[in-house]
């Protein structure tokens, strides 16, 4: 929509959109009426009256936000109990994903990309030396990592994982293998079939108890690999839908091409399948992270979990809301940046094939 | 090829998370391991809250610091599992704790079925009501009629009920989910009277828009006695948690802090003292301790007045001692002598 320039066509802008009907002009007025009524106090709470510097409670004597409760707690906010001397590699094992990834996201720079393939393969084994320690670097016990932290951690190791999984489980699910489909299609009917809470429960409460005693399993580990089941669950049946959407003919060529079946999947199938489901998959993705939350109620401390565990701190109780505006932003900004990749990839095979069109 | 080189990997990757927890006693595997593994709750103001530099403050923390003082000499060496209120009973169970003191109320089934001990009472609590300054009451006694936020569903609901009913007292309930949405009710004026544990009640005053204008009352109408506890089977490590507790409440009988522990062990003259301290012999040796057991309880986390002063009695909180002061004071805290 384009802006008018003279205060004439700016009325008769209005008049056209906003005020063509009195049931409009009605709409109109409550619209901004509402605007009225709940933008100002919340700019005056968010940014006028709030505090922003200081240390302790005693700083806040606004009316507004009080800022200085994040402030003082952003690095728990961000690390959680992780040992302050060793937040570096926290930092670094987050800017080595950039590395490889960076790369694969922007399209000049896409010319190695086996290289930049094969390194993000490495990369799970080299992030967990750095976070977890061991071979010279001193251990972190992972009931020590919390915060934002956590959160990308097992939201990224359960995205990792369900891509992989959930893509064998749909092709199984689609297997003229009698017990491959039967198996695949029992998983995934299970897995999405309980809540998450309950997986995370089960693998929290019960599992010990299961275990012979003296066995115990990492607490992270087991809610990571529940997230990773459920996830691929899940993404399973969006590749499904994939797989479904190629049309019978490609099948038909890939096959009179004498390809055996993984070549055919390989090569003509699952790409074209998963170019198909990119929104979905990345909904798949934005629900895991929103999801990761759950893991609170396990004691396990991710960004939420510690902006709720900081809160009781008596010396400042009383800023919930801070706590949770700032949660709420964190988490916003992560998804909306992920729906934002989403829409880049999506728009990429489009271009690639107006290309070979132009091409040829 | 791939194949068993990933079936190698994996194998070494669960090697790595599949310690081995428990040896046969609490006490050796701790030894062992150097560190105490000590479950608390995942927030909560005065017992356990995370201080925003990364560690763990609170009455639960430091008595969990107070064992690792008094087995491992350091009251640093401690490894804190933050549990919610479900899964705490497993963590101690299977081993993943050695010790919970997550403020969990001692009542006869938690006592006698699940398998635990309870080691003592670390703090009395009970329920209590919270009213606004200017309504002029005293008592719980004058709230007949009156209406009451608590929280649903909980026991205080039904405390609440039990204790109205008993007395032919009327009142009207206004009951919310959250502990939020009832201060927030009360805060708004929806009612007469706050109730919930009075140790949460001190808290969410805080959370109000002028706590000075609340008084808490001072009857508790239930008892909540909040202590540290321990897996049964093993008696040795029951008794060494058990007698860490009575070290904190005796060494404030005997005038021993923090600060002047250091001398006392050189100069005091009173026997329990120097029996306490292992000023001849070693007060530790029945426990399978050191002689300096008691000595770095004191000296590295305090004595029980200082727990209660540093975590729940100074500012903001603010609670009165009430019950968990001295005997001799008053209160219920009491500990055996030691000899």
């Amino acid at each position: 929509m384009r802006v008018p320039e003279r205060t004439a066509a700016v009325l008769a802008w209005a008049r056209r959109n906003l005020f063509s009907s009195p049931l409009n002009a009605l709409l109109t007025l409550l619209g901004l009426w509402l605007l009225w009524l709940v933008v100002p106090p919340l700019l005056q709470w968010l940014w006028l009256q709030a505090d922003f510097v200081g240390s302790s409670r005693e700083d806040c004597r606004g009316d507004g936000a009080c800022w200085v409760f994040v402030r003082v707690h952003l690095d728990q906010f961000l690390y959680g109990f992780y040992p302050p001397a060793e937040r570096w590699r926290v930092n670094l094992g987050i800017a080595l994903l950039l590395v490889p990834a960076l790369p694969l996201l922007i399209p000049p720079l896409r010319r190695f990309r086996r290289v930049w393939l094969l390194a993000l393969l490495a990369y799970p084994p080299v992030a967990w030396w750095l976070f977890h320690g061991g071979l010279g670097l001193s251990v972190v016990d992972t009931g020590l990592w919390g915060g934002l932290f956590l959160t990308l951690v097992i939201a990224a190791t359960g995205m990792a994982a369900a891509l992989p999984l959930g893509l064998l489980l749909a092709l199984g699910r689609r297997s003229r293998l009698p017990v491959v489909r039967a198996t695949a299609t029992v998983f995934i009917e299970f897995w999405r079939g309980v809540p998450l809470i309950t997986v995370l429960f089960m693998a929290s409460v019960m599992l010990p108890l299961f275990l012979p005693s003296g066995l115990s399993l990492d607490k992270l580990l087991r809610a990571l690999i529940g997230v990773a089941l459920f996830a691929g669950a899940y993404m399973a049946e969006v590749i499904r839908g994939g797989l479904q959407g190629v049309p019978a003919g490609q099948y038909e060529a890939a096959q009179a091409l004498g390809l055996s079946y993984w070549q055919q999947m390989r090569l003509v199938i699952v790409p074209q399948a998963l170019r198909m489901v990119v929104p979905g998959i990345v909904n798949v993705f934005i629900a895991l992270f929103k999801e990761t939350s759950l893991v609170l109620i396990i004691g396990l401390f991710d960004l939420l979990g510690v902006v709720q565990a900081a809160v009781t701190n008596p010396d400042w109780l009383g800023f919930v809301l801070e706590g949770y505006v700032f949660a709420a932003a964190v988490f916003w900004a992560f998804c909306y940046g992920m729906s934002r990749i989403s829409r880049r990839l999506e728009r990429r095979p489009d271009m690639k094939a107006q290309e070979q069109q132009e091409m040829a | 090829m791939r194949v068993r080189l990933f079936a190698l990997l994996l194998l070494l990757s669960c090697g790595a998370v599949v310690g081995l927890a428990q040896a046969a006693s609490t006490l050796e595997a701790v030894k062992q391991r150097g560190h105490l593994r000590c479950g608390v709750s995942q927030g909560l103001p005065g017992f356990s809250t995370p201080d925003g530099s990364g560690g763990w403050t609170g009455l639960d923390v430091d008595f969990c610091r107070a064992v690792a003082a008094a087995v491992l000499g350091d009251a640093d060496k401690v490894r804190f599992a933050a549990l919610s209120a479900k899964e705490r009973f497993t963590a101690l169970q299977s081993g993943e704790v050695d010790l919970l003191a997550r403020n969990t109320t001692w009542t006869l089934s938690r006592d006698a079925e699940l398998g635990f001990h309870f080691v003592g009472v670390l703090f009395y609590d009970g329920q209590g009501f919270m009213v606004p300054k200017e309504l002029g009451v005293t008592s719980v006694a004058e709230l007949d009629g009156a209406t009451i936020c608590s929280n649903a569903g909980t026991t205080t609901e039904l405390n609440l009920a039990d204790w109205f009913r008993a007395r032919g007292m009327d009142y009207q309930p206004v009951v919310f989910e959250k502990s939020d949405e009832v201060a927030a009710a009360y805060d708004a004026g929806r009612c007469d009277a706050y109730t919930t544990d009075r140790a949460s009640l001190y808290a969410q005053r805080n959370k109000l828009k002028n706590p000075d204008a609340h008084v808490i009352l001072p009857e508790l109408i239930s008892k909540e006695p909040l202590g540290p506890l321990v897996r049964r089977g093993d008696d040795q490590w029951f008794s060494i948690v058990k007698w860490t507790l009575y070290v904190l409440i005796g060494a404030e009988e005997l005038g021993l802090t923090s600060a002047n522990v250091e001398e006392q062990r050189q100069r005091s003259r009173h026997p329990e003292v120097q029996r306490l301290l292992s000023v001849n012999g070693n007060s530790g040796q029945g426990l399978g301790l050191g002689p300096d057991w008691a000595y770095n309880i004191i000296r590295q986390v305090g004595n029980y007045g200082e727990l209660y002063q540093r975590n729940l009695g100074r500012a903001p909180l603010g609670i009165e001692r009430g019950l968990n002061a001295l005997y001799t004071d008053g209160g219920l805290m009491y500990a055996p002598p030691f000899r």
